[in-house]
């Protein structure tokens, strides 16, 4: 009989879409962050905004924080992909710039296939905020 | 197994209502007892024979039809397919009118036949979801052979002019002096809310489904007025007067009459029940949870259906936390939840995609209470303020 217990998406997925962790609550304060990055559309249905701090000297992510609008894997994609950069006090900016798509997928115990290429979209967002901050270093 | 601890408020009867109980029963002989196939001579086939044609006429009663002009079909969406496909591979060719709004079994047989060289309208709906009748009117051409406009809409509910649109195909009709276009409608959320009856509507052909009215999942009728000539989407046997061949699904077909006859019987009081509540949900919504706007028009829809977009919050994700909550509803049709394209009823009535994205459809029942309603809103506000408490998305209305 199939598992009609098991959620369509994996109990990670659920748990971060119903416990979403590192997200921004209200606007950022002024120097809060070092930058910001966003991508989606209100026409596609998903947009993700994401903000970084990075440490000069060492190079770690010191903070990053997101907001999401848009489904499920949209939300706990952003909140998975905070809680994979911020694990040991922040990862190198290099080191985090090299999580794809699937990375993220497999910390989530997989992803319906169709929701794979729109919905995985923190880290095309914390590219482009590292984009910013290099422009602006 | 499942396991469905808490109670669930289901409010997706748009999408498939619970068999009624006493469908269940008039269905139970024609399992086991009564298996025989209805095409066979002897008893058990007399028997089953017997069930069908008890079933074609009743029904035939309910519609204000004749027996024979009941083709019974697999469920809605080929009902609707063998009412568009039959009638244009009937006509070979020719141009027919239909809305922006309607079901995929319509839109997709029409989109089918753009392919083979079939000319089609898509009339627009207007910001509140009903069909201008003035704007067939003005669709009308010599060589249209078919209209196709649902009776009401499964996404918003808003109910259609079909007596005003018939009488302008009628007029058409009368003035070139033949014997087509013909009309259709889709009436599969109708039954228990509205006038059925063929006759007062002026259809000539009409879908109904049996898991929208508390009957059985797997079978619909297309009602197709005498002297239509269809060509069939199957070819097999002669069942159906050749026009849906296949052994008959006999408990089913009985099933269908059964909720037919129920709906029939209760469905003023129903109505008028949820009609109160459908209205008390409504201004609650849009009362208790800021940047919410209803779809489709205040009055002019079923008892059953609400449908609005919460801005700034996504349906998919409402759905799945309301789901958490113990309430079943749906951003739409269920139908197209598969795709990632927002809903085109939504998109139809003129609201940006953006609205369409949180687009949300609670539609009542029979179960459904006030005390459900309360629940749903005690729980629904602070589902939309945790979304946007990490949305970052601020539409303006």
């Amino acid at each position: 009989m199939a598992d009609v217990d098991k959620w369509v998406y994996s109990n990670v997925v659920k748990d971060h879409f119903i416990h979403p962790r590192g997200f921004l609550l209200g606007e950022p304060k002024e120097g809060e962050f070092d930058s910001y990055g966003e991508v989606g559309s209100l026409a596609c249905g998903d947009i993700i905004k994401v903000w970084i701090k990075v440490d000069k000297e060492t190079n770690k992510i010191k903070d990053f924080k997101w907001q999401t609008w848009g489904c499920a894997t949209a939300i706990a994609s952003a909140s998975a992909f905070a809680e994979m950069i911020m694990k040991n006090n922040g990862m190198k900016v290099e080191e985090a710039m090299n999580i794809k798509p699937k990375d993220i997928a497999d910390y989530l115990g997989g992803l319906p296939a169709r929701k794979f290429h729109c919905s995985i979209l923190a880290d095309k967002a914390f590219k482009k905020a590292v984009e910013n901050y290099r422009n602006k270093n | 197994m499942t396991n469905i601890k808490t109670k669930r408020i289901y409010m997706d009867h748009a999408a498939a209502a619970p068999m009624d109980k006493r469908v269940k029963k008039a269905m139970e002989p024609y399992w086991t007892e009564n298996f025989g196939n209805p095409n066979a001579l002897y008893k058990e086939g007399l028997i089953a024979r017997n069930a069908v044609e008890t079933a074609r006429e009743d029904i035939a009663k309910i519609l204000g039809a004749r027996a024979k002009e009941i083709i019974f079909t697999n469920g809605g969406t080929e009902s609707d397919n063998l009412a568009i496909l039959g009638v244009a591979k009937n006509f070979k060719s020719g141009h027919i009118i239909t809305t922006k709004f309607e079901h995929h079994a319509v839109l997709n047989s029409c989109k089918r036949l753009e392919k083979e060289g079939f000319e089609v309208t898509y009339l627009d709906v207007g910001k509140e979801g009903v069909v201008n009748p003035e704007d067939v009117k003005r669709a009308l051409k010599p060589e249209t052979i078919l209209v196709s406009i649902m009776y009401a809409n499964n996404e918003i509910g808003t109910v259609q002019p079909i007596r005003e649109i018939a009488k302008v195909v009628r007029g058409f009709k009368k003035k070139n002096k033949e014997n087509f276009p013909l009309f259709h409608t889709d009436a599969c959320q109708a039954p228990g809310y509205l006038d059925i009856n063929v006759e007062r509507l002026g259809v000539d052909l009409m879908t109904i489904n049996g898991s929208k009215i508390y009957g059985p999942k797997g079978i619909g009728l297309l009602y197709a007025k005498n002297g239509i000539k269809l060509e069939p989407l199957l070819y097999g046997g002669e069942q159906e007067r050749r026009l849906r061949p296949g052994t008959e699904n006999v408990p089913a077909i009985v099933g269908l009459a059964e909720a037919l006859k129920i709906a029939g019987q209760d469905g003023e009081k129903e109505s008028t029940r949820l009609v109160k509540l459908r209205d008390y949900f409504i201004n609650r919504l849009l009362g208790e949870i800021p940047k919410t706007v209803l779809n489709g028009h205040p009055i002019q829809r079923l008892p059953s259906n609400i449908n609005v977009s919460i801005l700034d919050a996504e349906g998919e994700s409402i759905v799945l936390y309301l789901d958490e909550a113990g309430i079943a509803c749906s951003t739409g049709s269920a139908c197209t939840s598969e795709s990632l394209e927002p809903s085109h009823v939504i998109l139809a009535i003129g609201k940006p995609r953006a609205y369409a994205h949180g687009a949300m459809r609670f539609s009542l029942g029979r179960s459904t209470t006030k005390k459900d309603i309360d629940y749903v809103m005690k729980v629904l506000p602070d589902i939309i303020k945790k979304l946007r408490m990490f949305s970052p998305v601020n539409i303006k209305i």
